[in-house]
């Protein structure tokens, strides 16, 4: 019962979407049924629907679990964008520089240095509010734009190939790629780009939970997020938790990093994330900032975004930026829940306040 | 040196700051009656694209720039409803309609214009590359006027502080609230107007570029006050000013670290080595009557 509470308002966020993407899609001229039919038709086939789905999940899984313990303490990482950013161009860094390593060294070296990167740019705005309060959503949003600004003058000042008209670095080594899930699943073919990231995807899942709800600092984090006030009471340092929870919320970002480098396109590449830190948002939200909520909801999106590409292909009018507008329908429903609580009310569905 | 501080650099510095200066008096109006507005890059956009396809189709961009208005404050009441209504979460609403704003625009002019979020050229004699720059520098004083002078912008700043005292003193916070974000909307949009039937002639998918977190930080900068605040868009026009003017003049500083500078100096306001900035009290807080 409490997990059909739980699911309550993500449900109805996602069908109220549905049906308001529905009729903008009327109103442009093509059939709702038919274009949700192969948005979601698109992205269950087997093996490419499923395989594309769980690769472009992957990023958002990782920056869903990032905003998320941002949440748990009180925190919004709107700077999720740039805390990714960061990690992609240190990691192809990593990938570039320790080239000549075997791969036994230089994949732990490469992810370690993805997820540093993230978390170090995360704990400066985390630093900013513990020693002198200045408001971490604007600060990750300045820092959202100086991330791109570093990156792309340091991909241009060091390592972009010479003639190269996109802004990229060089590939990295060989030995830093991970491998794709193709080559260890029989019947799933090797050019679908899913890849070990998922799996580390997967275990962050199983992490944060464990952290959050297991471990004292995940305790300690959860009381700053729920009263300040009493967890300093209590004996818990709230800024030592900030700087945690922020530094943490970074480094899950950065691991976006091991999916985009490391495994799809083996170099950082400007502009590379279509919005994967404002979607963690989304994906938080609407997974209610728990990590089992987060896989669903992330892979939830990623079907939207497999199903999105087709449905720009097989419609007459409609393109791929209708999973844009789903999306953005599907935060503004879940964030004012409070729209479908009075009508649930009085259908009775609400007994206790809390849901 | 000398070409940097030219005629040319200050009108352009002009130019830049205008959308900044619409879209920050608009986001300091919201902010200030305790709506935190990080709406206003997806409020901006949806008045350029709005400008650009009514001019094109009405002929007139006087029509087009009414449209963007009420394209803004249409927007702008989707926020005001879920964070004032259903006390939404400001940031992540804010954050949806910026997403949205993305989606919107590319999706329609898909379907009207068969194109990859771009609407049509629209010819010169139909462009007002002058009007908002007017409107924009015009708007300070009243807007300063507006906050500190009348009964309306008393009663703003009451409700952005306390809006508990305000509610006791008979003010209606919901009211004060919905008109400082419906406004807030209209001006982003003149913004974001300016953008695609002033400086250009026509709508490209994600034209504004950040400027409205820009817009964002100058209100900061600004300290939440109108005559700071078009001193900080004028700063940040001419940063973007320089970075124009100085690509490749000089060989060992990239543009980046110019164009970052706005950014690095919010946060090192907002962390209070400038002088102290301090937000309204209640911003972000939705407010329910007792």
């Amino acid at each position: 019962m409490k997990l059909l509470r739980q699911l309550v308002f993500p449900l109805i966020a996602v069908v109220a979407a549905f049906v308001v993407g529905g009729i903008v899609v009327a109103l442009i001229g093509d059939d709702p049924i038919e274009t949700y039919r192969l948005l979601i038709g698109s992205a269950l086939s087997w093996p490419d629907g499923i395989g594309y789905t769980l690769f472009y999940a992957t990023p958002l899984i990782f920056t869903g679990l990032a905003v998320t313990v941002g949440f748990r303490c009180g925190l919004l990482n709107i700077g999720a964008e740039g805390q990714l950013t960061i990690a992609a161009f240190a990691t192809a860094w990593a990938g570039i520089t320790f080239a000549s390593l075997s791969a036994w060294f230089l994949i732990p070296l490469a992810c370690l240095t993805a997820i540093l990167s993230g978390a170090a740019w995360g704990a400066i705005p985390g630093l900013l509010k513990a020693r002198l309060g200045s408001h971490e959503v604007i600060n990750t949003i300045m820092m959202n734009f100086i991330a791109a600004g570093v990156a792309s003058a340091l991909t241009q000042s060091y390592f972009k190939a010479q003639g190269d008209a996109i802004l990229e670095t060089l590939p990295i080594g060989v030995t830093a790629h991970i491998p794709r899930l193709g080559t260890m699943i029989p019947r799933l073919p090797e050019r679908i780009p899913v890849n070990l990231a998922f799996v580390f995807a997967v275990l962050a899942c199983a992490f944060v939970h464990l952290f959050l709800w297991r471990t004292t600092w995940g305790y300690e984090i959860r009381a700053t997020g729920a009263s300040p006030q009493a967890a300093e009471y209590g004996g818990v340092s709230v800024k030592k938790q900030i700087v945690l929870a922020m530094a943490l919320s970074g480094g899950l970002a950065g691991m976006v990093a091991i999916n985009e480098v490391l495994g799809y396109r083996y170099r950082y590449y400007q502009g590379f994330s279509a919005q994967y830190g404002f979607t963690g948002i989304a994906v938080a939200l609407l997974g209610r900032n728990h990590p089992a909520g987060v896989l669903l909801a992330a892979i939830f999106f990623g079907a939207l975004i497999r199903g999105g590409l087709f449905v720009d292909i097989f419609t007459q009018n409609v393109s791929k930026d209708l999973v844009l507008v789903l999306q953005a329908l599907v935060i503004l429903f879940v964030a004012a829940e409070g729209f479908f609580r009075g009508p649930l009310r009085k259908l009775g569905f609400l007994k206790r306040s809390q849901v | 040196m000398r070409n940097i501080f030219s005629l040319a650099i200050l009108y352009s510095t002009i130019r830049l700051a205008t959308p900044l200066l619409l879209a920050g008096l608009g986001g300091l109006l919201s902010e200030r009656s305790g709506v935190i507005n990080i709406a206003l890059e997806g409020l901006m956009l949806a008045g350029a694209f709005t400008a650009a396809t009514v001019t094109h189709y009405a002929g007139s961009p006087w029509i087009g720039l009414f449209a963007a208005v009420a394209a803004g404050v249409f927007i702008a009441s989707i926020h005001a409803v879920a964070c004032i209504q259903f006390d939404a979460n400001q940031v992540v609403t804010g954050t949806a309609i910026n997403i949205l704003m993305l989606g919107v625009p590319t999706l329609l002019s898909g379907a009207l214009f068969d194109t990859m979020g771009s609407t049509p050229q629209i010819p010169r004699r139909n462009l007002i590359p002058n009007a908002p720059i007017v409107i924009a520098f015009v708007l300070v004083p009243v807007m300063w006027y507006l906050l500190y002078r009348t009964p309306f912008g008393l009663r703003l700043r009451a409700v952005g502080e306390n809006p508990e005292a305000a509610d006791t003193a008979g003010i209606s916070v919901a009211r004060i609230r919905y008109s400082a974000v419906f406004l807030s909307g209209a001006l982003a949009a003149i913004g974001g107007a300016y953008l695609s039937i002033g400086q250009s002639s026509l709508f490209t998918r994600n034209m504004t570029a950040g400027r409205g977190f820009i817009a964002l930080a100058a209100l900061i900068f600004g300290k939440w006050r109108p005559v700071q605040t078009m001193f900080a868009c004028l700063l940040f026009g001419f940063a973007e000013a320089a970075s124009i003017q100085m690509q490749g003049v000089i060989p060992y500083i990239r543009v980046e670290y110019i164009q970052i500078i706005p950014y690095v100096i919010t946060m090192i306001v907002l962390a209070g080595f400038i002088g102290h900035s301090h937000a309204p009290r209640a911003l972000g807080q939705p407010y329910e009557k007792e």
